[in-house]
C-alpha cells in the first residue's frame, strides 16, 4: 500500500508541481481558526465507455476529472469547498473558504502523518489502457451479433462497455496519510423484443474492480455470451408474462442481485448518519433484536475485486467487514469518520463520496446477507400460493419510517410449491424493520450481485455490490394489477 | 466577475476549443462550456451543520469525421488540456462506425435570435445571511407543533451557472441563469411511529422564493399529517396525483415520446404519431421563452432555435420531442427539444383540489411517490404511494406503504380532469391529476 501512495502522489501533485511540505503548510493554514479537523481530499478520474446500437458501435466517450476536497470540521459543523484544479492558488481559495465554518473551539492539533500497510483487494492496473480500444469495440459488435441470433423476435441490442480509472490521496490532520488507485470496469446488454405487437425489454451485465482480460482474454467470448444469453432470456420469459397479482401474499427472493432488497430494507438505516441524527427507524436499537433469527447480515469492502470493494474509504480508513446484525440482533453501524466521533464509535471504512467535489458520509460497500440451512427447492415448496422475484429494476427506502419499494424485472408466481407463470409489472412494498422479522427460510445457497449496482444517496452515486441466498418473507405487499 | 465578461470569456474557449479540433482533423465539431458556482447552508437542530462552496468549470466536445464521431469532457480547460482532450475525442472517432445521421443540426434552423428570458438574478447573501435564513425556516418547522420531534434540516442555497454551447456552423449562444432554493425537511412522531416530510421552494430571482417560515412550516403540516395511518382495501379505485406527483406522471409519458426511446422502439408509444394517446382533455405544450422560467432556454443542446409549440392537443399526439439525431433516425424534422422540453405545461380547464376530491367521492390523493416501477417499454406502472384516503369526498385519514398499479396509456386515457394548484418548481407545469381507477393495494 505503501507504494500505492507513492504513485497516487505522483499521478496527483507532481503536474501541479506539489509537495508534501505544501500540502502540510494547506493542512496548517485551514486548521488556522482552531477546528477540529482538516482533510484534503486529491482525485483524479479517467472515464470510458463504448455504446453499440443498431449493430454500429456509433458512440464512444472519454472523460478526465481531477481535483481537491476540502473540509473544516469543527464539532458537528463542517466547512467544504473545493477546486477543479491541482495547484496551489486555488487549494489555497477553497482552504479558506472551507475553515470559514468554525469560530470556536477545537485544539487546532496537527498529528504526524501515519502510513499504515493494507492487503490491497484489487491490483492497480489502469483498465483504460489494458487493451486497444479496436478490441473493445469488436467485442461488442461480437455480442450484439450473438445476441441477435438467439431469436428471431430480438429487435434491438444496446451493448456497453466502461471503464473507470481512480487514484486517489487523503491527507489529513488527524495523521491521515493514504493513497489508493481504483479500477472498475462493466459490461452489459439491454434488449428488446417484439411478438405479436408486445413489447419487452431484457437487461444483464457484470463488472468489478479488475481491467478487460475478465471479458477480453478469452477467446470465446464465453463471459459477454453469458449476460447476452440472460438478457434475450428475461426478455422472452416476459414476453410471456401476465399481470402481476396485488395484495399481501409471501415472497421468495432468488438469491444474488436480489439482495438489493435488503441493501434498502435495512443497509439504508444502519448508516451512522441517519443514527446519529435519530432518524432511522433503527435509531438507538443497538443490541435489540431487529430481523428473525435467520438474518446475519455484514457489510464486506474486503471481498477480492468486487465492484463495491475498497482498499481505503474516501477518508483513508481501511475497508473492512462489519456485521450489521448478527442472528436477528443489531451489532453494528456503518460509520465514517465524523459520525463515529459524533457516535463515539470507531470509523468502519465506509466514508465514501462520489468525488472530491462531494462531501463523504457513510456507504454500504458489499452487503451481504450470510446463508441459511435451507435447501432453496424446500423453501419454494413451502409455499402454498405466493410470488418469486428473481430480478429487481431498482428501489427506493424511506429511512424514517422504514418504508421501502422495489419493481421486479423477472418474477413468477408460485403455485402449490411450484413455480408457475411469470409475472410483470409488480412491485413489492414493505417496511425494512417488518419485512426482517417475517424473513421465515434462509437458503444455503449464498450468491453475489454481477457487479454492476450503483447506490444513490443524497445525489450522491457509488458503486456497491450486494448478495443473498433464496430467502423466504411470510408477507409483504404485492403491488400489481390483477 | 461581471456575467458579461464571463460569457464573452468562455465564448472565447469555446471558439478556440473548435479551432483546435478543426486544426487536428475534425470536419465539425460542437462544444458545451459550463461555469457554475454555489453556496449551499445547512443548519439542522438549530446549528449550523454545513457549508458547501461549489465553483466548476469544465467542457465536453464532440467532434464529427465524416460520419464517425467521438465525444470527451474535462474539468481543465488549460491549452494543454484542450490539445488532449481534442486528440482524445478524436480517438474516439477513429473506432466508431459510421452512421448518416450524426453530424450536426441543420445551419438554417441555428437559433438567430436570442430572447432575453431574465434568468440572471445574483443574491447577494452571504454565507452567515444564508444561515439565519435557513435557522429561521427550521425553527419556523420545530415550534409548528410539539410532534415535530426532529429535523433533517433546513437548507438554503444560491447558484449561478452559465453555459456556452457553440459549433462549427458558427453558432455560439450563451445562457447565464441564477437557482436559489430553500428546503426544509422535518420528522413527525407520535405512538404510531416516527413521519418524515419536506418543503421547498425553487426560483431564478431570490424576491420570488415563498416565504422561508411558510416552508418550514409547510414542512411540518406534511410531516404531521402522515400520522396515523390506516390501511385501506385493496381493489380499483381514483387516483389523484397532487401536482408534484402529476408532473413526475407527465414525465413519463414524454420519456415515451422522446425520440431516444422512440427510434429504439423502446417506448409504448411507438408508431403512434397522429393516434389519440390521451384522454380528451389533455393537451400538452412547451413554452421555452417564459421569463424567469426554470425551464427556459433560446436554444436547445444542438443549438437549434426553440419555440412554443404543442405535443399533445385534446388527446391526439401531435408530435414526438426530437433532437437532429433521434429526428433523423425517423426521417423527421427536429422539433428543438435535444435535451428534452423547456416549461412544458398541461393545458387544460381547471378545477379548485377540493372539487376534484369531491368527482372522486372514494379514493386516493397521492401526495408521495416512491421506486422505479414505471417501464416505458411496456407501458407498465407498479409504484408504492403514501397520500390521504378521500370519502364522500373529503380527506378521511393517511395512507402510506401502499402500490399504485395500471398501465400508462389507461392512466392517461383515463385522466378526469385536472386542478388550478399549478406547480412551477420545475419544469413540468402542471397542477392535480384525477385519473379514473387504478389498483390500490395493500
Amino acid at each position: 500500500m505503501t507504494q500505492l501512495v507513492e504513485t497516487a502522489k505522483r499521478d496527483l501533485w507532481e503536474a501541479g508541481e506539489i509537495g508534501e511540505q505544501d500540502v502540510s503548510r494547506l493542512i496548517g493554514r485551514l486548521m488556522h481558526r482552531q477546528v477540529d479537523a482538516g482533510e484534503l481530499f486529491f482525485q483524479q478520474r479517467r472515464l470510458e465507455s463504448w455504446t453499440l446500437e443498431d449493430g454500429i458501435v456509433k458512440d464512444g466517450a472519454f472523460s478526465v476529472d481531477r481535483g481537491a476536497g476540502v473540509r473544516a470540521v469543527s464539532g458537528e459543523k463542517t466547512g467544504f469547498a473545493y477546486a477543479d484544479d491541482i495547484v496551489l492558488p486555488a487549494l489555497g481559495k477553497a482552504a479558506d473558504a472551507a475553515r470559514t465554518i468554525a469560530r470556536t473551539g477545537g485544539d487546532g492539533s496537527i498529528q504526524a502523518y501515519r502510513r499504515r500497510d493494507v492487503t490491497p483487494r484489487y491490483s492497480d492496473i489502469d483498465p483504460l489502457a489494458s487493451f486497444p480500444d479496436r478490441d473493445k469495440v469488436a467485442l461488442l459488435g461480437r455480442a450484439d451479433a450473438f445476441a441477435r441470433g438467439l431469436d428471431p423476435c430480438v429487435k434491438q441490442v444496446t451493448a456497453r462497455l466502461a471503464a473507470s480509472f481512480e487514484t486517489n490521496l487523503v491527507v489529513g490532520s488527524d495523521g491521515t496519510f493514504a493513497g489508493d488507485v481504483r479500477p472498475l470496469v462493466r459490461f452489459d446488454v439491454a434488449v428488446i423484443v417484439e411478438r405479436d405487437g408486445r413489447r419487452e425489454r431484457g437487461f444483464a451485465g457484470g463488472g468489478g474492480r479488475h481491467d478487460f482480460s475478465w471479458i477480453l482474454s478469452d477467446g470465446a467470448d464465453e463471459e459477454t455470451r453469458k449476460y447476452a444469453r440472460e438478457a434475450v432470456r428475461q426478455a422472452l420469459v416476459n414476453l410471456d408474462a401476465v399481470d402481476a397479482p396485488a395484495g399481501s401474499m409471501p415472497v421468495v427472493l432468488a438469491p444474488g442481485w436480489a439482495g438489493v432488497l435488503l441493501h434498502e430494507a435495512v443497509g439504508h438505516g444502519l448508516e451512522g448518519d441517519f443514527n446519529r441524527k435519530g432518524t432511522s427507524a433503527y435509531a438507538g436499537r443497538m443490541g435489540e433484536k431487529v430481523a428473525s433469527d435467520l438474518c446475519t447480515v455484514v457489510d464486506d469492502a474486503t471481498m477480492d475485486g468486487r465492484r463495491g470493494s475498497l482498499n481505503l474509504d474516501d477518508e483513508g480508513t481501511a475497508g473492512q467487514r462489519t456485521v450489521l446484525i448478527e442472528n436477528g440482533v443489531l451489532k453494528g453501524y456503518m460509520q465514517d469518520k465524523l459520525n463515529a466521533r459524533l457516535m463515539k464509535m470507531a470509523p468502519t471504512g465506509n466514508g465514501r463520496r462520489e468525488s472530491y467535489a462531494c462531501l463523504p458520509m457513510p456507504r454500504m460497500t458489499n452487503t451481504l446477507l450470510l446463508a441459511g440451512g435451507s435447501d432453496p427447492e424446500e423453501i419454494i415448496a413451502s409455499v402454498g400460493d405466493g410470488v418469486y422475484a428473481v430480478s429487481f429494476g431498482g428501489g427506493q427506502v424511506d429511512i424514517t419510517s422504514g418504508r421501502f419499494v422495489f419493481s421486479a424485472t423477472e418474477a413468477y408466481r408460485i403455485e402449490n410449491g411450484r413455480i408457475a407463470t411469470p409475472i410483470r409489472g409488480m412491485s413489492l412494498v414493505g417496511s425494512g424493520p417488518e419485512v426482517m422479522t417475517r424473513v421465515s427460510m434462509v437458503g444455503n445457497d449464498l450468491a453475489l450481485d454481477q457487479g454492476i449496482g450503483t447506490c444513490g444517496k443524497e445525489g450522491q452515486t457509488v458503486p456497491v455490490g450486494v448478495g443473498q441466498p433464496t430467502v423466504k418473507i411470510d408477507e409483504i405487499t404485492v403491488g400489481g394489477t390483477a | 466577475m461581471d456575467v458579461g465578461d464571463l460569457e464573452s470569456d468562455l465564448k472565447g474557449l469555446v471558439g478556440d476549443i473548435l479551432e483546435e479540433a478543426r486544426r487536428q482533423g475534425a470536419t465539425a465539431a460542437e462544444v458545451s462550456v459550463g461555469d457554475d458556482e454555489g453556496l449551499t447552508v445547512l443548519v439542522r437542530q438549530r446549528d449550523i451543520e454545513t457549508v458547501e462552496f461549489s465553483q466548476d468549470r469544465g467542457f465536453g466536445i464532440t467532434v464529427h469525421v465524416g460520419a464517425r464521431k467521438g465525444t470527451a469532457t474535462t474539468s481543465d480547460s488549460r491549452p494543454d488540456a484542450v490539445r488532449a482532450t481534442v486528440r482524445a475525442a478524436l480517438g474516439i472517432a477513429r473506432h466508431t462506425e459510421e452512421d448518416e445521421c450524426n453530424g450536426l443540426a441543420d445551419p438554417e434552423r441555428m437559433a438567430r435570435h436570442l430572447p432575453d428570458l431574465d434568468l440572471h438574478h445574483p443574491w447577494s447573501a452571504d454565507a452567515d445571511a444564508l444561515r439565519d435564513l435557513a435557522l429561521e425556516t427550521e425553527a419556523a418547522a420545530l415550534d409548528y407543533d410539539d410532534r415535530i420531534v426532529n429535523s433533517e434540516g433546513a437548507e438554503v442555497s444560491t447558484q449561478r451557472s452559465c453555459r456556452v454551447y457553440g459549433n462549427t456552423h458558427g453558432f455560439v449562444g450563451a445562457v447565464t441563469g441564477t437557482r436559489h432554493g430553500v428546503h426544509c425537511a422535518v420528522v413527525a412522531s407520535e405512538d404510531s411511529g416516527m413521519e418524515r416530510d419536506h418543503w421547498y421552494s425553487m426560483t431564478r430571482d431570490p424576491a420570488d422564493l415563498e416565504d422561508h417560515a411558510g416552508v418550514g412550516r409547510e414542512a411540518a403540516r406534511r410531516a404531521l399529517a402522515r400520522l396515523g395511518a390506516k390501511p385501506i382495501r385493496t381493489g380499483k379505485w381514483p387516483v389523484l396525483f397532487s401536482p408534484r406527483m402529476a408532473a413526475g406522471l407527465i414525465g413519463h409519458l414524454m420519456g415515451a415520446i422522446s425520440g431516444g426511446a422512440l427510434y429504439r422502439r423502446a417506448s409504448y408509444l411507438t408508431d403512434s404519431l397522429g393516434k389519440r394517446i390521451a384522454a380528451k382533455a389533455v393537451t400538452l405544450s412547451e413554452h421555452p421563452h417564459l421569463p424567469k422560467a426554470l425551464g427556459s432556454a433560446g436554444f436547445d443542446g444542438d443549438g437549434v432555435a426553440t419555440g412554443s409549440k404543442a405535443f399533445v392537443r385534446n388527446g391526439r399526439l401531435e408530435r414526438y420531442v426530437l433532437g437532429s439525431y433521434s429526428a433523423r433516425r425517423l426521417g423527421l424534422e427536429t422539433t428543438g427539444n435535444a435535451g428534452g422540453v423547456f416549461n412544458l405545461r398541461l393545458e387544460t380547464d381547471t378545477v379548485c383540489p377540493a372539487a376534484l376530491m369531491r368527482e372522486m367521492g372514494t379514493g386516493l390523493v397521492v401526495t408521495e411517490l416512491m421506486g422505479q416501477g414505471v417501464d416505458i417499454v411496456s407501458g407498465h406502472y407498479s409504484r408504492a404511494a403514501a397520500g390521504i384516503w378521500i370519502e364522500g369526498g373529503e380527506p378521511a385519514y393517511p395512507v402510506e406503504k401502499v402500490t399504485i398499479a395500471s398501465t400508462l396509456d389507461d392512466m392517461f386515457h383515463g385522466i378526469v380532469a385536472a386542478g388550478d394548484d399549478v406547480d412551477r418548481r420545475g419544469n413540468i407545469h402542471t397542477g392535480s391529476i384525477l385519473v379514473r381507477s387504478m389498483t390500490v393495494a395493500n
